[in-house]
């Protein structure tokens, strides 16, 4: 497949689809291992929208880490226990546009030459972020039970520009009464995470996050929301190590705590 | 081997590709070619004066004088500077015209030194971007409109083009490139320096256009 | 079949680049200077695509326009040359950079030229032409105020469109103050523009040649197209008796007809302006009757490693490049560390996977890796590079190389180059675990038991713990809560 078959399919926010009974979710290892709370409440979600969510037990991993270090061979054997662990032809959704946008936008690329290739491609077809299917697909409607308070949004670098995944985030934010979204004048520019580039750069990587806090910390939200964990771990390790007291939460947590708190 | 047959070589070893077919692509048109011309050769810092075909040598002297150009270099044997010519031959208070009649070799000292001014014709313009189009030939030659730190074109509104795109298709550049084709907008300008403009960096500081009305 | 001698010799070696950037990181000037510079040159250009359907559509025409060329690059390369000729320009083929230098040598050896004016050329400062000449005793005199400026304080351009873009206002005052015989140090960016402007004045009416670099070369009608906006692109290309234009193999163009997309792209693109002040298109020397412009022109065709790049279908795509710099613009890293930073001619996302290719692995194999794949790049690319594709495809030739036949060269010069044992076995290790679901749960409920007692000291974690807190191993795993919560294993028959 050409690169220009590819970017074809950058359009993962316009995708239709029918409202379906039953998603199956994709809990991203780093979600799995680090911040469960978030995928259990992105499933939450999902079910309180009213559709049925499975959580295939042979799921592990979209395969990124490798593909971005350069082992393909071995993302793609990781790719396909994925492409085995969600047989059933109905979305599969996703708690992180990193992760989404590996699974949507490098799978058929990933595969080529290999004889999962046409499987890849219709998994890749139904491969969806959590916000924008529960805003485009779903068509959720929030009803906000929280006290006020005042956030600002991380949008992911994959998320925005991998799966044009820019409005949703903040059309569901919008829908709560309580909060208010204000807007980092840097938003589009990356954390600084970048998988291995954190720990292979670790002084521009440290240069990257420091500013985005700082961007952060200008908007005088004492809250960053986030849709993607790595950004997360990264602008959010950073405050704890500084002794900044900005929270940073994945934004499936922060929507069910307010809208759906026992 | 060759550096030219090792080169080609490699490139014909290379695996096939194939060529995409051209995607569509539709160059803005203009309602009012005149406005938009207007408003982008004045973002680009050139000065507009609306003349007419019979006055505008009295309108230029005008414009010179206040401005105190003493020597304005003119380009003999064509339609502008034959018409600067004589007007001045008539009386019309332009500064010393000199001409361009020979090579840069004889001239160098002149064209760098000794000229305020340049006047050339324009073979028309785009309104898309404000730019001037030049092609300059034996008599117009191609350091009128750059050595002197002004340049003064002459532009008639019926050779207005919406874009590069359409004069090029439509008047079939492709059929016969000049020596030198020019596209001309605003004085030079640099902003190497802190992102700061300056004008008249190696060009004309000033860039003027004489805009010939249509139907005057 | 092919020989080495397309790529020249890696001049890269020395400290990678995460040693080089804390220099870079740890200079607040600097990182002013660039963070402001870069901002301006966003917001500018964003203005002027203002209309995302548009932009779409001229950016689908511009990349097609240079795929198409590329995929009939010898063919288009043979009729530039042919049109060329007739038109009176003088056509030289250049393989690597020494062989260009020679070619320029003699050509202004045989003129007897001994100064030359140069417009802007970074194909010129991958050749290091100007030192070559210097060491055969002809003078180069760089005329774009940026270049200018760069020569006179003896450093290398930290920017391809605007090459010192690293020095601000009063480092610029200094370096004139004690350079330009005559001048009183000035603050004032017109009166240090006049300076400039006086003492090239000078040097143009008295050189020999002048030298310029080549935006498009248009196969059909034999025109090379340059844009720029001082002016002293044309009095390089105009004043002077001889015209030497050098250029890599892969600006040439079909027809005229593709330059128009490729202007409203490039310009818009690099500075946020519609047009440059002049586009200037040149098809030949000064004819029987002209009173200006050069007596000869000549054209050298530099590879360069080049035609090694146009092996592999997919790196090909680097050659798609019109040098309109937005790339590096919008580069969360190049932002931060500046062009010099990268130790190459080209630096920021394009220098990333441009230099890899033409230097080879060894040489450059860590640059890929400068990057976090935030795409920002490929959001702006004119010409729709895929440069995060490509930098994760050199990663990989970096440490397993595409195979070739014996017959052929590997993909990249040097591929291996970054291959290390430990990093292929914790690999082999990560797709065992991750491709055996027991395994997987077996080792992540292993990590939510003891992952915390994971030491900051420990490798990969030490670098993370720099600036970062420990991550948090949760005592339950998301699998564990899923089935707590009574979440399907599988879609109900």
């Amino acid at each position: 497949m050409t690169t220009t078959n590819l970017a074809a399919m950058h359009t993962g926010a316009a995708t239709p689809a029918a409202r379906p009974d039953t998603v199956y979710f994709f809990g991203t290892c780093l979600v799995d291992m680090l911040y469960p709370e978030a995928g259990l409440a992105g499933m939450d979600l999902l079910r309180h929208a009213g559709v049925r969510v499975v959580f295939p037990e042979g799921q592990s991993c979209c395969g990124q880490p490798a593909r971005n270090s350069g082992y393909f061979e071995e993302a793609r054997e990781v790719a396909r226990a994925q492409l085995d662990a969600f047989p059933g032809d109905i979305p599969i959704v996703v708690p992180s546009g990193s992760c989404a946008g590996m699974m949507k936008t490098h799978y058929p690329h990933l595969f080529e030459g290999d004889p999962d290739q046409p499987r890849a491609i219709a998994f890749a077809a139904r491969v969806h972020e959590l916000t924008a299917f529960l805003v485009n697909v779903l068509g959720v409607k929030l009803e906000d039970k929280g006290e006020p308070v005042t956030v600002t949004w991380h949008p992911s670098c994959h998320s925005m520009r991998e799966m044009g995944v820019v409005e949703e985030p903040k059309a569901l934010l919008r829908q709560l009464a309580n909060v208010t979204l204000v807007e980092n004048k840097r938003e589009r520019e990356c954390c600084g995470f970048g998988g291995t580039f954190a720990v292979r750069q670790t002084a521009v990587s440290t240069a990257m996050v420091s500013d985005k806090l700082a961007s952060v910390r200008e908007t005088g939200a004492g809250t960053l929301l986030s849709g993607d964990c790595g950004c997360l771990m990264n602008i959010g390790g950073h405050a704890e190590k500084v002794g900044d007291g900005t929270r940073c939460r994945h934004i499936a947590e922060f929507l069910m705590e307010r809208c759906h708190a026992q | 081997m060759s550096a030219r047959a090792n080169i080609l070589g490699h490139l014909k070893a290379a695996p096939a590709r194939p060529g995409p077919d051209l995607p569509p692509w539709t160059p803005p048109t203009y309602a009012d070619k005149l406005a938009r011309f207007r408003q982008m050769a004045e973002a680009n810092h050139a000065e507009i004066h609306d003349v007419t075909a019979e006055t505008w040598p009295e309108r230029l002297a005008t414009l010179l004088n206040n401005r105190g150009v003493g020597r304005l270099m003119v380009a003999p044997g064509t339609p502008r500077g034959d018409t600067l010519l004589r007007a001045a031959a008539q009386g019309v208070a332009l500064p010393t015209l000199v001409p361009y009649d020979r090579a840069v070799e004889d001239l160098k000292d002149t064209l760098v030194h000794q000229v305020d001014a340049g006047l050339t014709g324009t073979r028309g313009a785009i309104a898309e971007t404000g730019t001037l189009i030049l092609w300059p030939t034996a008599e117009e030659p191609r350091l009128l409109s750059l050595l002197p730190p002004l340049h003064i074109a002459v532009l008639e509104e019926d050779t207005l083009h919406d874009t590069l795109a359409a004069v090029v298709r439509d008047q079939r550049w492709a059929a016969g490139m000049p020596t030198n084709a020019l596209l001309i907008s605003g004085p030079s300008k640099t902003s190497d320096i802190e992102q700061t403009l300056a004008y008249g960096v190696h060009g004309p500081k000033e860039l003027i256009i004489l805009l010939i009305k249509k139907g005057e | 079949m092919l020989s080495e001698k397309g790529a020249p010799d890696g001049e890269n070696h020395g400290p990678r680049f995460a040693e080089r950037a804390p220099d870079a990181l740890n200079n607040p000037q600097l990182r002013r200077n660039f963070r402001r510079a870069m901002d301006g040159l966003m917001a500018k250009r964003a203005a002027q695509f203002p209309d995302p359907a548009y932009w779409a559509e001229l950016r689908e025409r511009g990349a097609a326009v240079k795929a198409r060329a590329l995929a009939k690059l010898p063919e288009l390369l043979e009729r530039l040359e042919a049109k060329l000729t007739a038109n009176g320009v003088q056509v030289h083929w250049a393989e690597t950079t020494e062989e260009a230098n020679a070619i320029v040598l003699g050509i202004l050896q045989r003129a007897g030229a001994r100064t030359v004016i140069k417009g802007k050329s970074m194909v010129s400062e991958e050749m290091h032409l100007n030192a070559h000449l210097e060491r055969h005793g002809i003078e180069a005199v760089e005329s774009d105020l940026g270049e200018y400026i760069i020569q006179l304080a003896g450093e290398t351009p930290s920017h391809i469109v605007m090459p010192c873009i690293h020095k601000n206002k009063d480092e610029i005052s200094d370096l004139f103050a004690e350079k330009i015989p005559g001048l009183e140090r000035t603050g004032d960016v017109d009166e240090l523009t006049a300076a400039a402007r006086r003492v090239l004045r000078e040097r143009f009416a008295n050189a020999d040649a002048g030298i310029s670099g080549v935006n498009f070369a248009v196969a059909e009608t034999g025109t090379l197209v340059l844009i720029e906006n001082e002016g002293n692109g044309r009095l390089s290309t105009t004043l002077p008796p001889l015209h030497i234009a050098v250029t890599g193999i892969e600006k040439v163009v079909e027809f005229l007809d593709d330059i128009p997309p490729l202007l409203a792209l490039l310009p818009r693109s690099a500075t946020g302006q519609p047009i440059t002040t002049y586009v200037n298109m040149i098809s030949g020397p000064r004819k029987v009757g002209e009173k200006d412009g050069p007596t000869a022109v000549h054209l050298v065709l530099l590879d360069a490693g080049r035609s090694r790049v146009y092996q592999d279908v997919e790196l090909a795509d680097t050659l798609r490049c019109i040098r309109c710099a937005a790339c590096m613009n919008h580069c969360p890293v190049y932002t931060r560390v500046g062009g010099h930073t990268y130790n190459a001619i080209y630096p920021g996302p394009i220098g990333k996977i441009l230099t890899p290719q033409l230097q080879g692995l060894d040489a450059a194999g860590d640059q890929p890796h400068a990057s976090t794949l935030c795409n920002a790049c490929a959001e702006v690319c004119p010409v729709k590079i895929p440069i995060p594709d490509l930098l994760v495809r050199l990663r990989r030739e970096a440490v397993r190389p595409t195979e070739t036949p014996a017959t052929h060269l590997p993909v990249v010069k040097d591929g291996g180059a970054e291959r290390s044992w430990n990093e292929a076995l914790v690999w082999a290790g990560w797709r065992l675990v991750y491709t055996r679901p027991l395994l997987y749960r077996m080792v992540t409920r292993a990590l939510a038991w003891g992952g915390n007692w994971v030491p900051a000291g420990a490798p990969l974690m030490r670098d993370w713990t720099k600036a970062r807190a420990k991550p948090r191993f949760k005592p339950r795993t998301l699998h564990d809560l899923a089935r707590e919560r009574g979440y399907l294993n599988e879609v109900p028959k």
